[in-house]
Formats: structure tokens, sequence, C-alpha cells
């Protein structure tokens, strides 16, 4: 299905909480969505059988220095065709709903998003820092990362 | 194998194995929960390798990150240079010309034969055959002497650029290839003979961390982790790239031969088996190169269009995705990188569960991890 074809799917499924459709310029298209409503459509976009989206192939955290995003990058095994959905977060306490149990994939790459930029995923089953220490303070992949000086007494 | 039920009373015990370890392939550390001799729950720890790949990608112009892709994965350094490229290619819509896209071809193959004799080595030898390392180490020299031909380098090679590659191949270099070719190829008989048949080496591989196929795409797994479990997919065929449409090839799955579909045998087969097809595409791409310039005309400074962009092309451990972000500036806004190994440790704690500790070591060697490019 082409991407248009699934937007206009999703915004007859789900009206508002579609918001609008990133085409031009973007490879492949991205579907934006509320963030609150991430995880029915993205188990629709799993469970329903003209879409069948089995496969999450990306799930990455964005700073776009206004706002945060996570996007997702979804494939289809059976029909092989791809979308990506997006959701745009605030910069105050990002947050939106974990899709571990849609696609048991997300997991560590919404800990990874978790660590980098400090994204809350609601519900998620396992939610702690993957690549840092644990004590790591800050989210270094976020624009307004300041780097630290030292870390446990050594310099960096 | 499952835990037994028996009439000593044993206590649960909690051991922390690696970051040093010789059979964690690396940096990794698993935090080891076990009763008896059966792990009941399998922690994976990694991040000790992290160096803040994606955040130096937003300091760096696009031909500069091209060096740092080396240290994705060293042992397929080609693989992740021509991902870059092809990336960013796919972004600015850069034409490449046809001899770089066959010589890119020729050298990621080649890459995956010298990936894929490390990970049959490094297995068997975690499996305790000392003896099939020497030789995929013997054949991976003769790689890495055309790689330091074509490149000057023997293991990161920073051999693509953003609209080709560095330097066309040396008089010599084609020849040479195809005499490594005629080399190569009745070795894996050889090696079949050696191990991959031996009686006690498929008793350890045989029917154990079986993953079904739903399994396998829930968990994103990709490459030759997902064909172990049968299911047909490669990039280079489904999402076909570069010049991969004119080659010949059969995509290698499991097919429980030995035991179960989608156990660790199948993993190890499949490797087995694509170096055959690499092989393969290798000899096409050879008779069919064509002459003509190997770097299209990139301006020195390189400003892509305002865009975003995933590419994913197949890595010897799996999908390479990644997800780029263009601002319209010199630097990349950013960028996302997606490897096989860091989605495949995700399924890594369920697989492990009610094994012996030995097998553990068995599931890592099948998942064929590497850790830089889990930490990135």
């Amino acid at each position: 299905m082409e991407a248009q074809a699934i937007f206009d799917t999703l915004k007859g499924k789900f009206g508002d909480a579609v918001v609008e459709l990133q085409g031009e310029g973007f490879s492949p298209a991205f579907a934006v969505v509320a963030p609150a409503a991430v995880k029915e459509v993205s188990r629709f976009l799993k469970e329903d059988p003209d879409l069948s989206f089995d496969s999450l192939m990306c799930l990455s955290g964005v700073d776009y220095k206004d706002k945060f995003a996570v996007a997702y990058h979804l494939h289809s095994l059976k029909h092989r065709h791809a979308i990506g959905l997006k959701a745009m977060l605030p910069r105050e306490n990002p947050s939106l709903p974990t899709v571990d149990d849609v696609w048991p994939a997300a997991n560590f790459q919404e800990r990874e998003a978790f660590d980098l930029f400090g994204i809350g995923f609601e519900g998620s089953k396992d939610l702690r820092r993957i690549l840092l220490p644990e004590d790591w303070e800050g989210h270094p992949l976020r624009k307004d990362y300041k780097y630290p000086d030292s870390y446990h007494g050594i310099k960096v | 194998m499952t835990a037994r039920s028996n009439a000593l009373p044993t206590q649960e015990m909690t051991i922390n194995m690696g970051p040093q370890h010789p059979s964690t392939h690396g940096v990794l550390r698993v935090i080891l929960t076990t009763d008896g001799e059966v792990v009941t729950r399998a922690v994976p720890d990694v991040g000790y390798l992290h160096r803040g790949l994606e955040k130096i990608g937003e300091r760096v112009t696009y031909a500069q990150y091209m060096p740092f892709t080396d240290r994705l994965d060293y042992l397929a350094a080609m693989n992740c240079n021509c991902a870059w490229a092809w990336t960013v290619e796919k972004l600015a819509k850069i034409e490449v010309p046809e001899r770089a896209e066959y010589l890119r071809v020729i050298v990621c193959e080649l890459n995956r034969i010298s990936s894929h004799l490390i990970a049959f080595g490094s297995y068997t030898a975690d499996m305790g055959a000392f003896t099939p390392f020497l030789y995929a180490i013997r054949e991976r020299e003769q790689v890495n002497d055309l790689f330091e031909m074509i490149c000057g380098n023997r293991l990161t090679y920073n051999y693509a650029r953003v609209g080709g590659v560095s330097g066309d191949a040396p008089p010599g270099f084609l020849e040479k290839t195809k005499e490594f070719l005629d080399y190569f190829e009745p070795k894996l008989d050889e090696y079949n003979n050696l191990i991959s048949y031996n009686k006690i080496f498929v008793h350890r591989l045989a029917n154990v961390a079986v993953i079904p196929a739903e399994e396998a795409i829930a968990y994103g797994l990709t490459g030759p982790n997902l064909r172990g479990s049968g299911v047909p997919f490669d990039l280079r065929k489904d999402e076909p790239y570069s010049v991969y449409p004119k080659f010949d090839f059969r995509v290698c799955v499991g097919t429980g031969e030995r035991g179960t579909l989608g156990d660790c045998f199948d993993r190890y087969m499949v490797r087995i088996n694509e170096m055959r097809e690499s092989v393969k595409i290798v000899r096409q791409a050879i008779a069919q190169i064509p002459d003509g310039p190997v770097l299209a005309k990139v301006p020195r400074v390189f400003k892509p269009p305002v865009g975003e962009t995933y590419f994913r092309s197949e890595c010897p451990r799996g999908e390479t995705g990644i997800y780029l972000i263009s601002d319209g500036s010199v630097n990349p806004f950013r960028l996302k990188i997606r490897t096989g190994s860091f989605v495949t440790m995700n399924l890594f704690e369920k697989i492990t569960r009610g094994l012996m500790i030995a097998d553990v070591v068995a599931v890592i060697g099948s998942f064929d991890i590497i850790l830089p490019e889990i930490d990135r």
C-alpha cells in the first residue's frame, strides 16, 4: 500500500489523533500522530490484515530543538510495504506510551531513547539506561546537552 | 534443555560473566542467575564500548563521518562504509558511476566472507574446537591482502566515498580476487568435513535456543539470524539496492536439517552457505564490471537538501539501517544507526531462560554479535 493510502486509512480510523502526512522530502513518508494515540495506532497497523506491519525496523528519538520526537520505521514482511510513524513531544517531560507489547523489538531501542534523550515510555516493562552508566547525568543526544567536566573525579 | 528436578536441594546463585570473557566476543557483560547448571535468568549489560558515534555525527561533515563507520563493525567495515555512502546518496539523490557500485559490491561480499569466517572460526573455538579458527584466519588473511591492495588498509578501510569509492582497483586486483575465490570455494567443503557435521559439534548446537519464525520477526531479527529461522528475507534480494539485481544468487535459509528449525545449528549453517553465495556474486561482478569513472562529482562543501531518509542494507550481522535527518547544513542534523547485533541482543534474555550455562555461550556465538555495533 502507498503511504498516502495508509495515511487515509489511519485518518479514517483515528480522526484527529492522526495529525499530518510528512511526504515531500521524507523517505519513507511519516504519519504524524498524537503521542497518546501511539499505542492504539501501532496495534492497528500491526493487526489490520491489509497493513500487517509485523516488523519494527528502527525506533529513534529526535531532538528538533523546539520539540522532541520519536520516529518509528515500520515494515511489513507480508505486504512488503513500509511507513514511518512519528509522535511529537513537548520539551518538558517528554513521554508517550510504550509499544513493546506490540513489537517486542521496541524494548532495547526505547531504552536507548530514554537513555540518550530522556524520553519516557509509559508502561514499559523495563526502562533503564542501556548504553551509559546508571549514574550518568543528563541525556547526551539532546541539542542543549552540556558536556561534563568530570565523571567520578576523572577528568573527561 | 530444561531444568531437571532431582532430590539435591539447590540454591540460586548470581554469577557475573564478562565484560572480559573470551566467549562473549568483546566487552559484553551478562549477569547470570543459575540454579545449579541451569540458567534461570541471563541479563545482558551492554554499553562498555559506547563512544557516542551518533553524537559525533552531528559535529562532523558527511564526508568526515566515513572513517567513523569503520568503527561500527570492525569485522565488516566495508559494509558499514557503503551503508553510510548509500544513505547519503539516497538523501541527496546522487548518481553513482556504475563501476563504483560494482567495486562496492565486490568489496562488500569479500568482507561478508571474511566476517562470516570469523563468525565460523570463533564459534567453533567457543565450542571447543580450536583448529577451524586457524583455518578461518588463514583465509581471512588473503581477503585482508586484497583490501590492502585496493585501499591500503587491513581493518578499517575508509574505502567508500559519498558518490563512489576512493580509488579504482589497481592493476591485477580483479585477477587476484579471482585466484582467491578459486582457492577459497573448495575450502567450504573442507570446513564441512572438518567440523560442521562433527557429531559433538552438532550435539552442542542442534535443538539449542530454537527461535520460531514469528518470534524472530517480532523481535526484529535480521540477516542470518532471521534466515536461520526459515524466513527467506534478504535485503539484497527483497529491497534491492546498488547493482545487486544484476546478480544471480540464492537466499540461504535454515532447514532444521540436524534438529529443529531455528536452532543454533541452522544459524551457523546459514553463514557457511552464504559464503558460497558471496563467492558467486563476486565472480559475476568481476565478469560484468564495466569501465569508467569511480567517483561522481560531489561539491567539496557538500550540503544535501533538507529531508529525512532511512536506508537499510544487508550487512553480515543483519540489517544496518541509518536514519538520517538533514537540515541543509554541512553537518547531519541527526543520525541514528540501527544495527543487527543491538536488536538481536533484545531477545537474549528470553531465549537463554532455562538453558545450561555452556549453551549460553552457544547462543552468543550463534547470534554472531559484535560489541562496537551494539554500543556504538
